[in-house]
């Protein structure tokens, strides 16, 4: 069987072909040109109703090139990284920079924001996973689910996968820096059923060192819990209640927070937090931290798309909007200079006044759960939210039935200055760490 | 009509000098003994796009990706490999992982090849080159100006000019020989208007299979005036309302309904697999009897057609519910095969890079009877939703969202005040049944469609007539 290859053996090659690429621009007359190269391998396994239903090997390799000629921008990428190829992407890229207007914010970051030295993050853990040991993996996961409760009936598989991955970023400023990682999985999504139909949930453990990950029989248990959980659910009645977000939906108010205060939606004018620089935003207790040199972390990096160091902060401290998330293109057009964003956030925790989730329950008293949301409603210019729920209802500080095809409503703005309380309960899956996060009051419709 | 699988052997197999005999040698070890079936994807998908904000063309960006993708299936096991270049070596070792799972594979003859050559649903012309640099950037500074002339309450505009071409050859051990050369454009205008305090965003895009010389000065400049009217109506729109209540939805992209409340739970895999809640009930009554939904994968140059699938089946018109009983699912082979029906010609994949599933081409409902007034004016109380940003499905649940970005109260038969965006939610089966009223309107979307299933996204269409559903829970603020 087919080993997976062992990329360290690239990162050389890797660097070389850039420096070939911006030579190659230099040589087509760009006056800047800044060049990233991935390349990534890996075998993903699903077993399914303890049968091996597919192995996967996947190898990518892909360039993309920026030349500026002046102040005008063009860009392209190809999965070829021939010299032919090389020659005719960046041909691509100068020809569509000959017709791209001259725009004075474009260019590559200042040179003396490049780091010198690279911090060690301790991101790349190979596991010598063969198709194999995979499938008996897998197999335990969904095993130990399907055997969890009769009412368990099928599933849609267990997944094990392994991944390596190697980056490098080059820029005609001379600055080039390369990482390799790794990124090691397993995944389990069952399906329960009694009189009154199915339900699916699932569960996952992620990490970049494989030894780090629970025990593929937890993730499975996990999964048919959470399955079992929802079955027979109810609507509730319309009205408007206390939400309690599971720390895995609470990722999603996080990011609509970012999307609102990156540099990209505030000088397109399309955020609803405008202006919000230093002022409120968050309830006074709720913090938002980016550490991106934490080691082994899945949002670790020592630089950002663009080649700029990155650097601890805090984008809301106690409510307050201490940084917007920009890159050098947006910090230009807003007047600012970078923070190490081009491209998104390194390693995110929100934190604020801390309860255990049984007190979050007793502060919520009677209202809603909610540990699934669907669909895209929250919009980025209003803050507009209204999206399809489900989860558990709560009364008097205690779970008492599953709910769904409800959906709750509000502003995020408000939302977000009505953060009652969090909890202890951060989940460390994400680049974006959350803990669950209670919400005074939004609109529930349902019966 | 040109030999598409001459001219794609030429542009995918001759530069890297692989004869045909190669690949035959290499898909002998694809054949016999566990394997069912073996399948060899080439590909290359060449894409361009260009956009506009401040007033200037800022940013244009080109990307060419070609690879093979080797697949065998034995029983209900796959193998899957890859490769990012073609090349014979590549394909080789791609070949020998891709069969791993069935290790008494190999060595016999492929069935005899059988050409699928249906006649093309859209020119095979590369829409990229179809308009110079210098006519792509007027083309976007026209609908700037036009977006900016609309009204005075426009801030921002943004404008994206996209196109691609992709080429696709595939040969399986069941003899497929098939080739596809597909064009796709599209054309989005976002515009950001301000009153006072309010701002709002309006958008309007539209495209299909063709070359991007379809796009007229008109129908571009008429895309901007319609992303500002959206903007400028949602500018006034009030509280939308919470709960159940009757829901009335215009012609066209509103069909995402189709596509998330039945689509996705008719697609062959789920029903295979007993996870859909429509698994199991071919010959029930899923919807009412006014309801007939079809996917057509043969419309002309629409965004969601193939004139074959990506495993060269070519694509047909699947009834899928008949006068509100199931007919069908949407099949690719390895479904099929399992569940003893044929293909539909619904087998995609994103890329040579995935494996090819069952997914929807351009779903939509049959027209009924009634005058889309008439439908309107038979409401007392109720929402009139007209468009839609994205939705979601649970399938094994049956329950569905999707969004409103333009919606009206209905008060007394008439269509009354916009109200703010609110998410729509539902049980597909139950909601199906729910429907009382459909309108002589059908309209297909204008092609912007994007369904991801698995992490894979593929471009689709979606259609239907003014439909009146007499309940569904709607996601508002005001109780």
């Amino acid at each position: 069987m087919r080993e997976v290859i062992d990329i360290r053996d690239k990162e050389a090659e890797l660097k070389a072909l850039v420096g070939e690429i911006l030579q190659e621009a230099q040589h087509r007359g760009a006056s800047s040109a800044e060049v990233s190269v991935t390349q990534d391998t890996g075998l993903s396994v699903t077993v399914r109703k303890g049968e091996l239903e597919t192995v996967e090997f996947n190898q990518d390799r892909s360039f993309g090139i920026t030349v500026y000629f002046g102040q005008s921008k063009g860009s392209a990428s190809t999965s070829d990284s021939s010299h032919a190829a090389i020659q005719d992407t960046v041909s691509r890229a100068s020809d569509i920079a000959r017709y791209t207007q001259d725009d004075p914010c474009h260019g590559l970051a200042d040179p003396d924001l490049m780091p010198t030295v690279l911090p060690k993050l301790d991101l790349f853990h190979p596991m010598d996973l063969d198709t194999q040991k995979a499938t008996e993996l897998a197999e335990a996961c969904e095993a130990e689910g399907l055997g969890y409760d009769e009412r368990v009936t099928n599933s849609d598989g267990a997944q094990v996968n392994t991944q390596q991955s190697c980056r490098v970023y080059g820029n005609s400023h001379g600055f080039i820096g390369s990482y390799l990682a790794t990124r090691h999985g397993i995944s389990c999504m069952l399906i329960a059923e009694d009189a009154n139909g199915m339900q699916r949930d699932y569960w996952y453990t992620v990490n970049r060192d494989f030894d780090a990950l629970d025990a593929p029989e937890a993730v499975g248990r996990t999964a048919a819990e959470r399955a079992v959980a929802r079955l027979s659910p109810q609507k509730v009645a319309t009205g408007t209640f206390p939400v309690l977000f599971s720390a895995q939906m609470a990722a999603g108010l996080v990011g609509h927070l970012l999307g609102a205060i990156s540099g990209g939606a505030l000088y397109r004018k399309s955020s609803f937090l405008l202006d919000s620089l230093n002022t409120q935003v968050l309830s006074e207790h709720v913090s938002l931290v980016e550490e991106p040199h934490l080691p082994k972390r899945l949002g670790s990096a020592a630089f950002d798309g663009e080649g700029v160091a990155t650097w601890d902060k805090a984008f809301i401290d106690r409510g307050v909007v201490e940084h917007y998330v920009l890159s050098s293109y947006s910090g230009r057009k807003l007047g600012l200079p970078t923070t190490g964003n081009a491209g998104g956030v390194h390693n995110l925790t929100l934190s604020g006044a801390t309860q255990t989730f049984d007190d979050l329950l007793k502060t919520l008293g009677t209202g809603l759960y909610v540990t699934e949301l669907m669909g895209q409603g929250a919009n980025g210019v209003t803050g507009d939210y209204s999206r399809g729920a489900s989860g558990f209802w709560v009364e008097n500080g205690e779970i008492c039935y599953p709910v769904d095809e409800i959906t709750i409503a509000s502003n995020l703005r408000q939302m977000y200055l009505d953060v009652v309380a969090v909890g202890d309960d951060i989940d460390e899956r994400s680049n974006v760490r959350t803990p669950s996060v209670l919400i005074g009051a939004m609109t529930v419709a349902g019966r | 009509m040109s030999d598409l699988v001459a001219e794609t052997q030429q542009q995918l197999l001759v530069p890297a000098g692989i004869e045909h005999s190669d690949v035959e040698a290499v898909m002998g070890k694809l054949v016999g003994g566990a394997i069912d079936l073996g399948e060899v994807f080439f590909q290359n998908y060449k894409s361009e796009s260009w956009s506009l904000e401040d007033g200037i063309v800022k940013e244009g960006s080109f990307s060419v990706d070609r690879g093979v993708g080797v697949r065998a299936i034995s029983g209900e096991k796959t193998g899957f490999a890859y490769a990012e270049d073609i090349q014979l070596p590549a394909l080789a070792r791609a070949t020998e992982a891709a069969r791993s799972i069935a290790r008494l594979g190999g060595d016999q003859r492929v069935k005899a090849w059988q050409r699928n050559t249906p006649v093309p649903k859209y020119p095979s012309v590369d829409p990229i080159p179809s308009l110079s640099g210098e006519e792509k950037v007027a083309l976007l500074a026209r609908v700037d100006i036009a977006a900016r002339r609309a009204d005075n309450r426009v801030q921002e505009v943004n404008v994206r000019l996209a196109a691609s071409h992709e080429s696709i050859l595939v040969m399986a051990t069941d003899g497929t020989l098939s080739a596809d050369v597909r064009p796709l454009v599209r054309m989005d205008v976002s515009v950001i208007v301000a009153e006072g305090d309010r701002r709002e965003r309006g958008f309007a895009g539209g495209g299909g299979r063709r070359s991007l010389t379809t796009f007229s000065d008109d129908w571009a400049e008429a895309l901007a005036r319609e992303a500002v009217r959206t903007a400028l109506v949602n500018l006034e729109a009030v509280d939308a309302p919470a709960g159940p209540m009757v829901v009335v939805l215009g012609p066209g992209w509103p069909g995402v309904l189709l596509h998330e409340a039945v689509g996705h739970g008719l697609e062959g895999d789920f029903n295979r697999k007993g996870s859909s809640a429509f698994a199991n009930r071919i010959g029930e009554k899923v919807a009412s009897p006014l309801c007939t939904v079809v996917d057509d994968g043969t419309l002309l140059n629409r965004r969601g057609s193939l004139t074959v699938d990506d495993e060269g089946t070519p694509t047909c018109a699947t009834v899928l519910i008949e006068d509100g009983i199931l007919k069908g699912y949407m099949q690719d082979k390895l479904n099929a095969k399992l569940m003893g029906v044929q293909p539909t010609g619904n087998g995609r994949r994103q890329s040579y890079a995935y494996l090819p599933m069952p997914r929807m081409t351009n779903t939509f409902m049959q027209a009924g009877d009634h005058d889309p007034e008439e439908i309107i004016a038979s409401c007392d109380k109720g929402i009139y939703a007209v468009n839609f940003g994205g939705g979601q499905v649970d399938i094994t649940s049956g329950r569905f969202v999707f969004s409103t970005t333009e919606a009206y109260l209905i008060e007394k038969g008439k269509v009354g005040r916009p109200i703010r965006g609110a998410t729509l939610i539902g049980n597909g089966p139950e909601v199906m049944t729910k429907v009382s009223m459909v309108g002589n309107d059908l309209e297909l979307d204008e092609g912007v469609g994007v369904c991801g299933k698995d992490g894979q996204t593929v471009p689709v269409g979606v259609g239907q007539p003014t439909l009146k559903i007499d309940e569904v829970t709607v996601g508002g603020t005001q109780t």
